[in-house]
């Protein structure tokens, strides 16, 4: 199987993250629960909508895991492909597994599907924030292609526990609606390396968005993820509601008028852009772990 | 006192005259530096009506700001231009023949400006006296197209007007030395003007006026693959080429037309080769640009020498320090040759391998299509047999004994020419065709024969997902169109196969599919490659390979 | 943009049935995906494919005939979403997903 996590199916990933061979699915691709819309559209359909889940083991403690797959649609979360994952998670607080694994690879909202995704993301959104109040623990994994834009990255960011490689993106509006929105001069959509510094993994861990960068490997993605079910942590109360709001209110006064992460990572001191770029993720994780305490507003 | 006859001394006072109608313009230290707000009406003073001009429009180097300033000059004063120029590359060369500025041309190439070269011919604005191979009109330089003026990109000039061109001096020395020695006018734009060059590539002497250009010389990086988008079917095809011909012939010295196909066996080697055990027994000497996709190969210790036809963007540094693979100056920065590389890829390689668009079932292929006029670049030189060849090697000794069908005919040796490519192109075309598109394009191009890239009887070996087809073991002209055919997959081509009789080309080892070769196709993944991203291959390069933007992601 | 339905139904030697359905592939651009799954008719194996490439039927003929000849497909069904993949892309999911069908815990 392929060792990148970038160029593995969600399929793939399922099997290289959670314990070998202990994945079950839950509405096979052999149900046909697919999409209705994109029928009627006559539009090419996913047996499973592009969206994998089911129970496993994590390191042996049981996890329920759901995994996008990024080249159907780009990801994008429509009704049937978002009530799957809501009522995953509506398991999840009836079954109470160690934690729920969600490998996020998603532009957002379906188009195609309109309302009924947007819908989709706010019930998803819902159910992760009713499960994480019984206490059950979120890990994303984003890694993909496709990135985690739209309404997909609101639900990542619900997550307690956020991995990233360095080639994964995770934001809302994407490259092309901003500079659509603002125009060209504010945001250029095709300059790869600048969507990559905004909204890259890189970038999210200085900023505290995420807790653990890693290589682009599955094996990398799981001991990370490993890791994370140790912690055990789950941050869904008020004291880290508003910890967050800390982190949020240092992070304007400190960079608020930065055009650009080149700007944010010059003012914490950070090596250049470039050598950055180059640093394999273990060693930019020990480069940055100063500057990323002064970013969260932690020091 | 010998006779001034002057009717033998033309030359001599048509370029005395025109330097004199320039003169105004000179200054600097060299009295050879013109300004560059006054380069358009040096060249209505030095150009005239009728002449052959060379453009340098190289494969990736173009005399851009020379181009602009042509583009301008007044049609009624400089028109009915002969154009010479490797490659039509810019809006501004075709905008010469809209204006009326230039009237015919002879090249080599046009990429982008294929679709533009087409309309001009079919509005009559334009004649195309004839498509050549870059040797090929380099050559006629020296023949029947020498150019009167020559418009030419370098690095720097230093106050003598000796010129540095650096690693992308690709065609400049062919064009130079025929203006320069036959009365012609040589032009050049410079990047910077300096007290020292790191070295000297054109003396002061062969050049006429120079120009210190307002910006940097376009290059176009044409060479740069990104292997994210190599294929698993590619990598297929990869291992057949490494295990079913280079090992097999033994292919030490070879070139490899630019593709994402052959980047992924320039990607295969350090694993897949490795684990063949060929290293130091396959790909040492390379007639080849400094492909990126190259490096992970010369890393592991594959590649002996690289010489280059032209440089490629990003990889500067990185051929700076590895002089002991590539062609560089006492200064350390390479020099590209496209003459000298051309004549190296014709003679002293035993191996061409490239990719097409259209293959008929004699093997003649062709990348002309309807509504564009794209030409043949080097392919047609490199792959062809070089019959004037007489040292022998390994591979050229093995193809010659195949192709021989009569053992009292006399034995010669033969160049392995191979076309590879999938059975199917995007939104499926099929490369696979019972008659070329060329047929149909040589009255609209002007042309007496359909414009062939490679001719069927120089091709030795024909590789698809399907297999590998060898056409030297091929005895008769029916055996080689069913070992064509018996590649050529589900296409209609294909499909119209002798079932039988690839059969017994299979039987007989005309044809070798995948397992025919020990070659899993559960093997050929991604994984295989030696470096899957343009980051894969800098890190590959420790550093140095610095990729132009547009294939980075930082 | 409308879809194309084609069926087709090959003969081909007997293939185990007691297997789960196996998918590979996506419904992507130059992409199809395959669903495996047991079928009615031990002697035969039915397939039915939605694509957005029309006009192929041709060779989905004799992509899938040769595809039968070489692996033991009857008694399986086979549904596939294509995008335009060439058949050179068809044939290798079809083998891979016959692969994983057989190389099910149990074999």
């Amino acid at each position: 199987m392929a060792n990148s996590f970038l160029e593995a199916s969600a399929r793939e990933r399922v099997q290289a993250v959670c314990d070998e061979g202990s994945f079950q699915e839950i509405l096979k691709p052999s149900d046909r629960i697919s999409s209705p819309h994109m029928a009627l559209l006559e539009q090419p359909v996913a047996f499973d909508d592009g969206v994998v889940i089911g129970r496993a083991t994590l390191g042996g403690a049981p996890v329920l895991v759901a995994a996008q797959e990024g080249e159907f649609l780009g990801g994008a979360i429509g009704e049937v492909h978002g009530a799957k994952m809501t009522a995953l998670i509506a398991k999840a607080v009836k079954e109470k597994p160690r934690a729920v694994l969600l490998i996020f690879e998603s532009g957002g909202v379906r188009l195609h599907e309109a309302n009924a995704g947007l819908i989709a993301v706010s019930e998803i959104m819902r159910a992760v924030c009713a499960a994480r109040a019984q206490g059950i623990q979120f890990i994303g994994l984003i890694g993909g292609a496709a990135g985690c834009f739209g309404g997909t990255g609101l639900i990542a960011r619900c997550c307690d526990v956020l991995i990233m490689s360095e080639e994964g993106r995770l934001a809302m509006s994407g490259p092309e609606v901003i500079e659509t929105v603002y125009g060209v001069e504010e945001f250029d959509s095709r300059d790869r390396a600048l969507v990559w510094r905004v909204s890259g993994g890189k970038h999210r861990y200085v900023m505290g968005d995420i807790q653990a960068l890693v290589a682009d490997e599955v094996n990398a993605f799981r001991n990370a993820a490993l890791a994370a079910l140790d912690s055990g942590k789950v941050g869904f109360d008020l004291e880290n509601l508003e910890t967050e709001h800390a982190m949020l209110t240092q992070r304007l006064k400190q960079f608020g008028d930065c055009r650009d992460a080149k700007e944010i990572w010059q003012r914490l001191g950070l090596p250049s852009a470039e050598e950055l770029a180059l640093m394999p993720a273990d060693e930019f994780v020990r480069a940055t772990s100063v500057a990323r305490d002064v970013a969260r507003g932690a020091q | 006192m010998s006779m001034t006859n002057t009717a033998w001394r033309q030359g001599q006072q048509s370029k005395a005259a025109r330097l004199g109608r320039a003169s105004h313009l000179v200054g600097g230290n060299s009295g050879k530096v013109v300004k560059a707000e006054q380069t358009v009406a040096l060249l209505e003073s030095v150009i005239q009506p009728g002449d052959r001009v060379c453009l340098e429009g190289n494969n990736q180097k173009q005399a851009d700001f020379l181009a602009q300033c042509l583009a301008k000059v007044n049609p009624q004063q400089v028109h009915d231009l002969h154009l010479l120029q490797s490659v039509v590359a810019l809006p501004e060369h075709t905008a010469l023949f809209d204006k009326g500025i230039a009237k015919e041309i002879d090249f080599s190439f046009s990429g982008p400006q294929g679709a533009r070269l087409a309309n001009l011919v079919a509005a009559g604005k334009i004649k195309i006296n004839a498509i050549h191979t870059y040797l090929e009109l380099f050559g006629r330089y020296f023949v029947d197209l020498t150019p009167n003026v020559a418009l030419i990109a370098a690095e720097a000039a230093d106050a003598q007007g000796n010129l540095y061109t650096g690693p992308n001096t690709e065609d400049t020395p062919a064009i130079v030395e025929a203006a320069a020695f036959k009365n012609g006018i040589v032009i050049v734009q410079v990047n910077e003007i300096r007290d020292t060059l790191p070295r000297v590539d054109v003396p002061a002497d062969w050049v006429d006026f120079v120009i210190h250009a307002p910006r940097p010389n376009y290059i176009e990086p044409l060479f740069t693959r990104d292997p994210a988008q190599i294929s698993e079917i590619q990598v297929l095809m990869a291992m057949m080429v490494i295990k079913g011909i280079y090992a097999e012939y033994g292919v030490k010295r070879l070139n490899h037309g630019i593709g994402f196909d052959t980047a992924a066996i320039e990607l295969l080697l350090p694993t897949y080769g490795e684990q063949l055990g060929l290293k130091g027994k396959i790909c040492t000497n390379w007639a080849l640009n400094p492909h990126p996709a190259l490096i992970p190969a010369i890393e592991a210790g594959f590649v002996q020498s690289v010489h280059s036809f032209g440089s490629e963007l990003g990889m500067e540094k990185y051929i700076a320090a590895r002089p002991d693979v590539f062609f560089t100056g006492n200064d350390g920065s390479m020099r590209s040759n496209r003459a000298f590389c051309q004549a190296a890829g014709h003679y002293a390689c035993d191996l061409f391998i490239g990719s097409t668009l259209q293959i008929d079932t004699y093997g003649n292929s062709s990348t002309a299509t309807k509504g564009r006029i794209a030409g043949f670049g080097g392919a047609p030189n490199m792959g062809a047999d070089a019959r004037g060849r007489r040292h022998e090697s390994e591979a050229w000794v093995k193809a010659g004994r195949e192709a021989q069908a009569n053992p009292k005919h006399m034995p010669r040796g033969r160049k392995l020419v191979v076309q590879m490519v999938e059975t199917f192109r995007e939104h499926m075309a099929p490369a696979f065709v019972e008659r070329l598109d060329a047929w149909d394009l040589a009255d609209s191009m002007g042309l007496n024969n359909p414009p062939v890239m490679i001719f069927g009887d120089d091709v030795t070996h024909i590789v698809t997902e399907e297999g590998i087809a060898n056409l030297l073991l091929c005895r008769s002209e029916e055996e080689r169109e069913q070992a064509i055919r018996g590649v050529a997959g589900y296409t209609e081509v294909g499909m119209a196969r002798d079932k039988k009789k690839v059969e017994e080309l299979r039987a007989r080892g005309v044809i070798k599919r995948a397992e025919d070769l020990g070659i899993a196709r559960r093997d050929a993944t991604r994984d295989l490659l030696a470096a899957k991203t343009v980051k894969d291959l800098v890190r590959a390069s420790g550093g140095l390979y610095n990729p132009p933007s547009r294939f980075r992601n930082w | 943009m409308s879809m194309e339905q084609l069926k087709y139904n090959l003969p081909s030697k007997i293939q185990q049935t007691n297997r789960d359905a196996v998918l590979v592939g996506v419904t992507a651009s130059g992409n199809c995906e395959v669903l495996l799954e047991k079928g009615e008719d031990t002697a035969h194996c039915s397939v039915d494919i939605q694509t957005s490439a029309r006009g192929f039927g041709q060779i989905w003929q004799a992509v899938l005939n040769d595809f039968a000849e070489r692996k033991n497909a009857g008694g399986l069904k086979i549904e596939i979403h294509d995008v335009g993949a060439t058949p050179a892309v068809v044939s290798l999911r079809l083998d891979q997903a016959i692969e994983a069908w057989e190389n099910q815990h149990g074999q």
